[in-house]
């Protein structure tokens, strides 16, 4: 019954071929005009797909748009001038060749580490709750932390007045600002992530291909390189990208701890507010920018693609845990080691809060504490962040949702626009949001002046909180939502529910897990954002991840200790209470999803 | 029950889709011609892949065809979004919303459909009598058997009061007894509720079991409609004969006529046949036998060799082989019949009437 390609057809009976693909073509003419008129004909889908489409080209696709315009175009028409001039700054060549430098190290490094913690989880038996329990905190961290708490706890531990590095070493010059102590801050920051993408991996092989090599005499050192390691190995290049792009476009890191050390995403915020230089600011951007979506694009439709692939469906059983202890003993240190010593970075935050004079005076103090909301404005500072977070998630959330639920349960022309314009928005390093949408919106849509008032509003703030986090809730509430049968919205479909009735009493309900989540992860991204928003924010509004930056710049490290432990109580605070309120009104508990056929 | 039985009428419908591995268009419906009376049980039946499911969907409103029009009742549809039409579908899944309870899925529709909430309880405590699944109101449907999921899917669908009710392979995810069961449960509750009902299945005994009419479907095209004794007795092709119950194929060639009977040469034997289906001397024609009404027997139509003799229980199944031709022999109640061995040399009978001519 197909309709064959004329090659296949010799002349004589191309008269009928050519009636034939004619009418093929009419034909598919008269289903898309009846899908557009049943999407017509449902008032709210069209409203809200003509929403998203519109809030995704103003905030994502117009704010790049205008970088790449600025870029090159001069005051006299088009010019490669701008990026020849960007280019041809030695300053500039060097935060590249560093930004890649380190990205590239910490890549390696991060998927290595958390390549080591996932298979030490899913293949050693553990034994003690004490080592289980690290593991457990490990992973929870990257969800609760601010960005840049571990470079504040680098510099306080490692730094001049460390307290390792002068206290118990005796150490008196030691230097970490620079390459190593960006690498290594990065490195401990994202190797969670990567911990967290491998254990999926792993759990997904079915342990009788292990077993199998096993049983044909191969040793565990070369049943993990003959079969787990080329069974995960589109996995691991997965997490070097991964990392690889949260590590160039990290901008609160290389800013605390780089010193000297430029990287791309802080030489554009040096070149706004430092040399007042916009265009130049622009074309840094465009580079940053080129570079993240080509290493994005890779790992999303080849790496992602393949890395899944491999690995289909559940393990048939649990597997065999290696009990040796030559094997275990050896991995669960190493783990454990590390696992302490980034806890103990963490822990390190507090105690900073705490301590009179770090490291010259170690008594007890709360004086931090006070000059927080006495001095600096720390009572202003926590309600500007929790509020414009508290406005930001719930909205980011329900969006999140309908993009998903768009994408994953209806078919429309424009769906593959939304589909790609979020996932890009996670390819988009904060700093060069920051920047499109001070070229964006600064001097009004194309700076014509139009909408110009929303510039230095707090509705900027919340918008680039919604647009930062919207990546991450689409991405999670797609595969929450891919595990229900497609059948159950049509039946309610065809009960007579339009649209909104479907998405409110079904789809919703059925990933209240999936959005609580959402909401809270919004929430707290959006509270511990920085580098986009470090470019907005004006004299107004005070946030608490802009005050932190501040006085640690400063070497004020009590009181950016004092405010970032109040930061990260609030963050914790925010992920028990999501952990309370899915046990409480989640529905996993409840009901089992049908799974798709 | 039903407030008024609706007809479905599809008129050329077609529907292309892309092959995913290919890109190339196909038709998946190709050119289907429908009519179905109010208060009829029809079956849309075929392989997988032949296109029955996709003109449930289109019926349903799920998918949009790309030629023709579907009428129901006198209602031309294509371009009523699914909640705008008058049916309601039972899906193979049984698709029922798992954070409600038997009640609530029962009872969403008639919400959407702002009734007051006396009626409600009425209308939900009526159906699910009929369906057998009184007092059960309060369960959450994971504590359900799958027979029973699949009556909330029935009652949910057939408490709207759908002009038509559509069935999408409903109970393939039961178990073998439990679908003669249900088969028997939906026939019943159909006429009960006398309701015009559109049937997907691919298993041919459901839809004789079930149906007034059977469509064939193979490959896109529908290749004949007919009432299950047509459909069994005079397939109009040899995958019709094939697909519904077991057929051997004899092939030959018509040598004489006498009025709507003729004679037929098959490994160089005459051979009659009461119907020739107005074909003609010297056409080449297929014998359509049954294996029921073929026999084992010293005497008889074609010569023949025993190529496989199986004991069955309440029958014997024999391979024959007569010239070029293999052929299956289903011998009801074997015990006082003789039983033939393998490689003993006998005859193929069966009776004029018995065959039927393509």
């Amino acid at each position: 019954m197909e309709i064959p390609s004329a090659r296949l057809f010799c002349i004589g009976v191309r008269a009928v071929l050519a009636h034939d693909l004619g009418r093929g073509a009419m034909a598919k003419n008269q289903s898309a005009q009846l899908d557009r008129k049943k999407l017509m004909a449902d008032p709210i889908m069209v409203t809200t797909i003509a929403v998203l489409i519109a809030f995704l080209t103003l905030f994502i696709l117009y704010p790049l748009a205008i970088l790449m315009v600025d870029s090159i175009v001069g005051e006299n028409g088009p010019t490669l001038d701008i990026f020849k001039r960007v280019l041809s700054m030695p300053s500039f060549d060097t935060a590249i060749t560093n930004t890649l430098k380190v990205g590239f190290l910490v890549g390696i490094l991060a998927a290595l580490i958390g390549l080591l913690f996932a298979y030490v989880e899913e293949y050693v038996q553990l034994k003690t709750r004490f080592v289980s329990g690290l593991f457990k905190v490990v992973s929870m961290l990257p969800v609760v932390s601010p960005p840049f708490v571990l470079s504040l706890s680098v510099i306080m531990l490692f730094g001049k007045a460390g307290i390792i590095t002068r206290y118990l070493l005796g150490i008196y010059d030691n230097n970490v600002y620079g390459f190593w102590g960006i690498a290594l801050v990065q490195t401990l920051t994202f190797f969670p992530v990567c911990y967290m993408m491998f254990r999926g991996l792993l759990k997904n092989i079915d342990p009788s291909l292990e077993e199998a090599a096993r049983d044909m005499g191969a040793s565990r050192w070369k049943v993990f390189t003959s079969v787990t390691l080329p069974l995960i190995l589109p996995g691991l290049g997965n997490a070097f990208l991964v990392t690889f792009i949260e590590s160039i476009a990290d901008f609160a890191n290389p800013m605390l701890i780089g010193g000297s050390y430029d990287t791309l995403a802080t030489s554009i915020y040096l070149q706004i507010t430092g040399a007042y230089d916009k265009q130049g600011a622009a074309a840094m951007a465009v580079v940053l920018l080129f570079i993240t979506l080509a290493m994005f694009v890779v790992q999303k439709y080849v790496l992602e693609a393949k890395s899944t692939a491999t690995l289909t469906g559940k393990a048939s059983r649990a597997r065999m845990l290696i009990t040796d202890n030559s094997v275990r003993l050896p991995l669960s240190a190493l783990c454990g080691a590390i696992a302490i010593f980034v806890i103990m970075m963490y822990v390190c935050v507090p105690f900073g809060a705490l301590f009179k004079t770090w490291g010259y005076d170690f008594s007890l103090t709360t004086k931090w504490f006070q000059q927080v909301f006495t001095m600096h404005h720390g009572f202003q500072a926590f309600r500007d962040s929790f509020l414009l977070s508290l406005i930001a998630s719930p909205i980011t959330a329900l969006l999140s949702m309908i993009i998903s639920y768009l994408v994953v349960k209806r078919n429309f022309r424009t769906k593959g626009f939304i589909e790609a314009v979020s996932m890009l928005a996670m390819a988009v390093p904060g700093t060069v949001l920051g920047v499109g949408y001070i070229r964006g919106f600064s001097g009004g849509i194309f700076h014509t002046g139009l909408m110009q008032g929303l510039y230095g509003t707090g509705a900027i703030l919340i918008i680039v909180f919604i647009v930062r986090s919207l990546p991450t809730g689409t991405r999670s509430g797609i595969s929450a939502l891919r595990q229900i049968d497609k059948s159950i919205e049509e039946s309610a479909y065809d009960m007579g529910a339009n649209s909104l009735q479907v998405f409110m009493t079904v789809t919703l309900p059925l990933i209240k897990d999936s959005f609580l989540s959402g909401l809270v992860t919004a929430f707290v991204r959006s509270i511990t954002a920085i580098s986009a928003i470090i470019l907005l924010v004006t004299p107004q509004f005070l946030l608490i991840t802009v005050q932190i930056n501040e006085y640690a710049e400063k070497g004020a490290y009590g009181v950016a200790c004092a405010f970032a432990t109040i930061l990260i109580a609030i963050t914790y605070g925010a992920v028990l209470l999501m952990n309370v309120a899915i046990k409480h009104f989640g529905t996993s508990a409840k009901i089992k999803t049908t799974e798709e056929d | 029950m039903a407030k008024e039985k609706k007809g479905v009428r599809l008129e050329h419908i077609s529907k292309i889709y892309q092959d995913p591995k290919t890109g190339k268009d196909f038709y998946a419906v190709h050119d289907a011609n429908i009519n179905i009376e109010p208060g009829e049980f029809v079956t849309l039946l075929g392989p997988s892949g032949c296109g029955k499911t996709t003109i449930l969907r289109m019926i349903a409103g799920f998918e949009s065809p790309n030629e023709g029009e579907i009428y129901l009742g006198e209602e031309a549809i294509n371009e009523l979004t699914p909640n705008k039409r008058d049916t309601a579908m039972v899906f193979q899944s049984y698709a029922l919303l798992p954070h409600y309870n038997i009640f609530d899925n029962v009872a969403y529709g008639l919400k959407l459909r702002k009734m007051d909430k006396d009626t409600i309880r009425e209308k939900v405590t009526n159906i699910l009598g009929l369906v057998g699944l009184e007092g059960m109101e309060d369960r959450m449907t994971n504590q359900l058997s799958g027979g029973q999921q699949q009556r909330v899917a029935l009652a949910r669908a057939l408490v709207i009061e759908p002009g038509v009710l559509l069935f999408d392979e409903p109970l393939s995810n039961l178990d073998a007894k439990l679908r003669v069961d249900m088969r028997t449960e939906i026939r019943r509750i159909q006429q009960e509720a006398g309701i015009t009902a559109v049937y997907v299945t691919h298993d041919q005994s459901e839809a004789m079991a079930l149906s007034d009419k059977i469509i064939v479907m193979k490959k896109g095209v529908v290749d004949q409609i007919g009432d299950p004794h047509t459909v069994y007795y005079r397939p109009v092709d040899e995958f019709v004969a094939d697909f519904i119950g077991e057929s051997n194929f004899l092939r030959g060639k018509l040598t004489s006529i006498d009025g709507e009977s003729g004679q037929v040469m098959v490994e160089g034997r005459a051979i009659e046949v009461a119907e020739r289906n107005g074909k003609a001397v010297g056409d080449d024609v297929t014998l359509v036998l049954r294996p029921e009404s073929a026999h084992v027997a010293d005497e008889g139509a074609l010569p023949c060799e025993v190529v496989l003799s199986r004991f069955m229980g309440h029958y014997q199944n024999y391979h024959v082989r007569c010239g070029e031709h293999l052929v299956k022999i289903t011998e009801f109640n074997p015990k006082n019949k003789r039983i033939y061995e393998v490689g003993e040399k006998a005859f193929l009978d069966f009776h004029a009437s018995d065959v039927h001519v393509l």
